[in-house]
C-alpha cells in the first residue's frame, strides 16, 4: 500500500516501526514470557519446571490472576483503575459460602447472589468515578477499605470467625466443582479447569476490543475522552460496564477458589488488584489508557505466574519473588513510555 | 451565483451573554456549492455564530432558517439530523487509534446478528481510504494511527468523516490556522473538492490570505456586527484586510511600521 512517488524513503520507515510497534503492544510480553521460561527451563529444569507437573503449577498461578489481569486491562485501556478487586474476591467468595453454608442456599443460587452482589459494587464504583469526576484510583482505593471491612465485619458478626469451611457439604457442590474446580488429565498430570476460564475469557475479550463496536468506544474512552464523547460515545455508560466487568472477573476468581477449597476466607485475594495492574502492564497496556492488549495481560499473567513458581523450582527463597516482580514491572512501565511517546508524537 | 440554492439563512439574529451583546442583527446565507469565509478579528463573533449555526448555542432574536424553514436546535445532534457538520479545531480523533477506526468512531458499521454482531473493519477500511482518496488524499494504510499523521492531514480526515456522514453544510472553525503553508493549501484543496460536491461549507479564519484564495463570498464581522456580505468580485483583499481591523488602525499601523523600516534602512545604510 505504501506509493512509491514519495521519494522521502527515512520518512516512511520510521512511520514503519512506529506502526509496527504499536500495532503489536503483546511482543514484549511474548518476548519476556519466552525470555523468562528459557532461564527458568535453564536454572531449574532438574528440579523438573519443564516437566508437565511443573508446567501445571504455574499455569495455575497464571490462570487465577490472567481472569482478572483481562479485566483489569480492558478497564484500564478504557483509562480508568480498579484498586478494589483484591477485597472484592474476599466478599464475594465469602458471601456464597455465608449464603450456602450458613443460611442453607444450594450453591448455585448463592453464586447467583454474590454475582449480583459483585455486579452491584462494580456498578456503584463506575458511578461514582463517573458521577464524581474523581480519578478512579481514588474511588476504588476507597472500595479496596471499605469492601475489606465490610467482609471482616459482617463475616465476624453472623458467624463470629473469620475463615468458613463446609461448601462440599452444601447442595450442588459436586456440579459446580466440575465447572469451576475440576481438573483434567493429560498424561496422569492434573491441570486445572481454571486455565480453560482463562483461555476462554482471553478469547472472549480480545473479540470483544478489537471486533466490537464496544471495543471502539473502550479504546477512544481510554485515548481521548472528549473527542468520544463528541462521536457520540456513551462513555458514562462502557465505563460503569468496565467496572462491572472487573467486579465479575474477581467474583469467578473468588468462586474458582471457594469451591476448590471448600470454604472461604475473609482474607482472601488480597494484593491481587495489583498483581493485576503489573500483569496488564507487563502486557502493553499504558496505566494512561487509550492503547493495550488482552493478549498481553494474559502473557502477564503467564510471565508472572512462570517468575512465581520459577523461583520456587529453582531453590531460590520466594521472598525475591517480589524484588523480581517489581523490577519487571518497573522495565515494563519503561519500555511502554517510549512506545507512547511514539504514538503520540504528531507530526506537523 | 444568486441563482444557487440557499441552505442556511440568518436574518437579524442577535446572541447575548449576559450583558455581552456577542452578534448583533447578523444577516447572512450559506449556498449550496459555495464557500462562505467568515471573517474577522480576535473577539469579532464569528465562533458564537458558527455555534448557532451548529446547534450549540440558540440565538435569541432574528430568525434562522434552514431550507427557509425557521429552527431552533436543542443541541449539535439536531442540528446534524439537518445536515449541518461542524469540525472544531480540536477535530475529535483520537491520535493512537487508526484512521479507520477514527473515521467511524461512534457510528462503526457492523456485521451479523445478536453476540456474532461485530465491527466491520474491513468495510471501514475500505471506505475511509475511498472517502479520502476522493479528495485526493492518498492514505498508504488505514490501521496507521491518526497521531502520525500531519496537521493537515487530520484535519481532512475530520472533514471527510462529516461529509461522509451525510452533511451537506460543513462548517469549519479555523481549520488553517495551525498548519503551515504547505499543510493550508492541502486542506484547502479538501475543502474545494467538498464544494464541487454541491455541498455549502462555511469557512473561518483570521488569514485573509486564505479567504480569498477559497472564497465565493465573504460576511466580515468586527465586534459584534457585520459589515455585510460580499461577493468576490464586490471586494479587493486589502479592502478585506482593512474591514477585518476595523479600518482605521491599520493604517496607522501601516504607517509605523514604514517609519520603523525606512529608519531601520537608514541606519544599516
Ligand atoms: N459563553 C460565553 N459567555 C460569555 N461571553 C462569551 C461567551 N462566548 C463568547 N463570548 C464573548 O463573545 C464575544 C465573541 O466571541 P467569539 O468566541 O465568538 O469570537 P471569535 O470571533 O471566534 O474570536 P477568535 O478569533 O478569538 O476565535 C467575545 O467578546 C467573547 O468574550
Ligand atoms: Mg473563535
Amino acid at each position: 500500500m505504501v506509493s512509491n512517488q514519495h521519494g522521502e524513503d527515512e520518512r516512511l520507515r520510521t512511520i514503519g516501526l512506529v506502526r509496527s510497534l504499536l500495532s503489536r503492544p503483546a511482543l514484549g510480553a511474548a518476548g519476556g514470557a519466552i525470555v523468562i521460561w528459557t532461564i527458568f527451563a535453564i536454572v531449574a529444569s532438574d528440579r523438573g519446571f519443564v516437566s508437565l507437573q511443573g508446567t501445571a503449577t504455574y499455569l495455575e498461578v497464571a490462570a487465577e490472576l490472567g481472569i482478572l489481569a483481562i479485566a483489569v486491562a480492558l478497564l484500564m485501556i478504557g483509562g480508568e483503575f480498579d484498586l478494589s478487586i483484591g477485597s472484592m474476591i474476599g466478599l464475594t467468595g465469602m458471601a456464597m459460602t455465608i449464603l450456602s453454608v450458613n443460611l442453607g442456599l444450594s450453591i448455585p443460587i448463592a453464586m447467583v447472589l454474590s454475582l449480583a452482589i459483585a455486579l452491584g459494587l462494580g456498578f456503584l464504583n463506575g458511578y461514582m468515578v463517573v458521577r464524581t469526576g474523581l480519578p478512579s484510583f481514588i474511588v476504588t482505593l476507597g472500595s479496596l477499605f471499605i469492601l475489606r471491612g465490610l467482609t471482616i465485619g459482617t463475616t465476624r458478626l453472623l458467624t463470629g470467625r473469620t475463615q468458613l469451611g463446609g461448601l462440599d457439604e452444601a447442595s450442588g457442590y459436586g456440579v459446580m466443582s466440575a465447572i469451576f474446580a475440576s481438573d483434567i488429565s493429560i498424561s496422569g498430570v492434573e491441570f486445572p479447569i481454571s486455565i480453560l476460564w482463562w483461555v476462554a475469557i482471553t478469547a472472549f475479550g480480545t473479540f470483544v476490543l478489537l471486533k466490537s463496536r464496544v471495543g471502539n468506544w473502550i479504546f477512544s474512552i481510554g485515548g481521548d475522552v472528549n473527542s468520544a464523547r463528541m462521536m457520540g460515545v456513551p462513555v458514562r455508560r462502557v465505563k460503569i460496564a468496565l467496572f462491572m466487568t472487573t467486579a465479575a472477573a474477581a467474583w469467578l476468581v473468588a468462586m474458582i477458589q471457594a469451591i476448590s477449597f471448600t470454604g472461604a476466607d475473609v482474607l482472601r485475594g488480597e494484593q491481587r488488584e495489583f498483581y493485576a495492574i503489573i500483569a496488564a502492564v507487563i502486557g502493553g497496556t499504558l496505566l494512561t489508557g487509550g492503547y493495550g492488549s488482552l493478549i498481553g495481560a494474559a502473557l502477564g499473567a503467564l510471565i508472572f505466574g512462570m517468575v512465581r513458581q520459577g523461583i520456587v523450582f529453582a531453590g531460590v527463597d520466594a521472598d525475591w519473588f517480589q524484588v523480581a516482580l517489581g523490577s519487571m514491572l518497573v522495565m515494563a512501565v519503561l519500555v511502554n513510555s517510549v512506545i507512547r511517546r511514539k504514538a503520540a508524537e504528531t507530526k506537523r | 451565483m444568486s441563482e444557487k440554492k440557499i441552505l442556511l439563512e440568518l436574518d437579524s439574529v442577535s446572541k447575548f451573554f449576559g450583558n455581552i451583546i456577542a452578534l448583533r442583527d447578523i444577516s447572512m446565507q450559506v449556498r449550496a456549492g459555495e464557500v462562505m469565509c467568515l471573517l474577522g478579528d480576535n473577539g469579532a463573533g464569528k465562533s458564537t455564530l458558527i455555534k448557532i449555526l451548529a446547534g450549540v448555542h440558540q440565538h435569541d432574536r432574528g430568525e434562522y432558517r434552514v431550507e427557509g424553514q425557521g429552527v431552533r436546535f436543542d443541541s449539535p445532534r439536531d442540528a446534524l439530523d439537518r445536515g449541518i457538520a461542524a469540525v472544531y479545531q480540536d477535530l475529535a480523533l483520537v491520535p493512537m487509534m487508526s484512521i479507520a477506526r477514527n473515521f467511524f468512531l461512534g457510528s462503526e458499521p457492523t456485521l451479523g446478528w445478536g453476540p456474532l454482531r461485530r465491527f466491520d473493519l474491513i468495510k471501514a477500511a475500505r471506505v475511509a481510504k475511498e472517502e479520502l482518496a476522493k479528495m485526493g488524499i492518498d492514505v498508504r494504510d488505514t490501521s496507521q494511527p491518526v497521531g502520525t499523521m500531519s496537521g493537515g492531514e487530520r484535519q481532512c480526515v475530520a472533514i471527510a468523516r462529516a461529509v461522509y456522514f451525510g452533511a451537506n453544510v460543513l462548517i469549519l472553525d479555523e481549520p488553517t490556522s495551525a498548519l503551515g503553508v504547505k499543510e493550508a493549501g492541502v486542506v484547502m484543496r479538501y475543502i474545494a473538492q467538498t464544494r464541487s460536491r454541491g455541498l455549502g461549507v462555511v469557512f473561518i479564519t483570521h488569514n485573509p490570505h486564505h479567504a480569498y484564495t477559497i472564497g465565493d463570498r465573504f460576511t466580515i464581522l468586527n465586534r459584534g456586527q457585520s459589515y455585510g456580505t460580499f461577493g468576490k468580485d464586490e471586494i479587493t483583499r486589502e479592502d478585506m484586510v482593512t474591514m477585518m481591523a476595523g479600518g482605521e488602525e491599520l493604517k496607522a499601523i501601516e504607517q509605523e511600521i514604514a517609519e520603523i523600516e525606512s529608519e531601520a534602512n537608514a541606519a544599516g545604510e
